[in-house]
């Protein structure tokens, strides 16, 4: 059956010209090669998933799936050898990126298996010509830059879609806002989770400030124990948002510094004496309520943990 | 002395003076308001003194510069300063131009002023909750 489809298909080939083909003699190759390519199309594509296995590629992949792929990857392939267009192709991959990146797929890995299909196939045209020097190279002339701009493609669409992921993910990390809460009368907490860059700490400063005018804060504890790393930049913009409640008739705290952060801003130099730092938001909370002149007792008679 | 009408108040109430700047003064101006807050410091014999700049969208660096001069000047004649009501941008605005009202206190707004004034002028701190 497949036999009778590629006879079809190449009989339509050469009445049209394929698009990409070279100029002259080598007009009827592309459709001859794109014919052999197709009639062994099992067992090419065989022997690249063995290949892909003994080099450890795409090992998330479960067998039917890696099937299932590697089928369309070599349709497509053998389709844009045919036409010349990438665009199906570039659709294909991103659609494949988009299902493959969640699962941890590497840019090598892609890379890697489609140059794999590549030497697979260009060493299927080695034995099938190999009696015919000048018609090798001829050959491999009309295949080896549509097979590279395959390969091109392929890397692209899959940096591009991890790129528009990535974008993705900063921008839903710089939404999950930060939180200015009141936990009591004139006592606000800010709770930091996540990088700060400049970005976020200038919002966060504005949201801070906004909120000290609101709730008419006296106190606040700004707890950044969800802070990966402090560099000199971050270190500084807190002592504005520090000095700038001072201006504001606030008083801050600062909560969870880290055994590292403490190293690195004494190691780098950042000048902190202005702030008042204590080690958790616990010892931060009650050292704001003593400051407010809160007292917070527990009733003995209530049954405690 | 300049003329024209003045576009700041100094009221009193009780030994408190509340000195409201009413729009953004010019380097004159300020010359001026400071020459009058002090001279009614001492005509008045007040303890404290607010002075309120809510209504300011900018403070430069002549200004703050000048707010902290008065703090020091009135701490000379013994009363005690606040600003009071700095707002958001222009709190980022001054620590971004790193200026600072040295000594001299800040509140949030009229009414803390003048509570932190009453803790200081009764030499005790904030009353508890």
């Amino acid at each position: 059956m497949n036999t009778e489809d590629t006879e079809d298909t190449e009989d339509d080939e050469v009445g049209g010209a394929a698009p990409g083909g070279a100029p002259g003699d080598d007009d009827g190759l592309l459709p001859q090669l794109v014919a052999h390519l197709r009639e062994h199309r099992n067992r090419l594509r065989q022997e690249w998933v063995g290949r892909i296995h003994s080099a450890h590629l795409l090992q998330a992949m479960t067998s039917q799936e890696m099937a299932a792929e590697t089928t369309s990857v070599y349709d497509n392939y053998v389709e844009v050898l045919e036409t010349g267009s990438v665009e199906a192709l570039q659709h294909y991959a991103r659609d494949l990126s988009e299902r493959i990146i969640p699962r941890g797929v590497e840019t090598q890995e892609v890379v890697g298996i489609v140059l794999l299909l590549r030497d697979v196939l260009a060493r299927s045209l080695f034995e099938k010509y190999q009696r015919d020097l000048p018609l090798l190279n001829r050959v491999l002339d009309a295949y080896e830059p549509a097979a590279n701009r395959i390969a091109n493609t392929v890397a692209v669409s899959f940096v591009d879609e991890r790129e528009r992921v990535i974008r993705q993910q900063q921008d839903s990390i710089r939404e999950l806002s930060t939180p200015v809460l009141r936990v009591r009368e004139r006592l606000l907490i800010l709770p930091i989770i996540g990088v700060l860059d400049r970005e976020r700490a200038r919002q966060l400063t504005e949201q801070l400030l906004t909120g000290i005018r609101a709730h008419r804060a006296k106190v606040v504890v700004i707890d950044i124990t969800g802070v990966p790393d402090v560099d000199e930049a971050v270190a500084n913009h807190l002592v504005q948002t520090v000095d700038a409640s001072r201006l504001m008739g606030a008083s801050v705290i600062i909560t969870g510094l880290s055994p590292e952060i403490a190293q690195t801003l004494v190691t780098i130099g950042v000048d902190l004496s202005r702030l008042e730092t204590i080690g958790d938001l616990q010892g931060g909370l009650e050292e704001a309520e003593r400051l407010l002149g809160f007292i917070v007792t527990r009733d003995s008679e209530a049954a405690g943990p | 002395m300049i003329a024209g009408p003045r576009l700041f108040s100094i009221l009193r109430q009780g030994t408190c003076l509340i000195a409201s700047i009413h729009t953004a003064l010019d380097d004159s101006q300020l010359v001026r308001f400071q020459h009058d807050l002090i001279a009614t410091i001492g005509r008045d014999r007040a303890r404290g003194v607010v002075i309120d700049v809510a209504a300011l969208d900018v403070l430069d660096s002549f200004a703050t510069c000048t707010l902290r001069d008065i703090g020091n000047m009135a701490r000379l004649r013994g009363a005690a300063t606040v600003i009071v009501g700095i707002q958001p941008e222009v709190a980022i605005a001054m620590v971004r131009l790193g200026l600072s009202t040295g000594v001299v206190e800040t509140a949030l707004d009229l009414e803390e002023g003048l509570a932190l004034l009453d803790g200081r002028t009764a030499g005790s701190p904030d009353g508890r909750r």
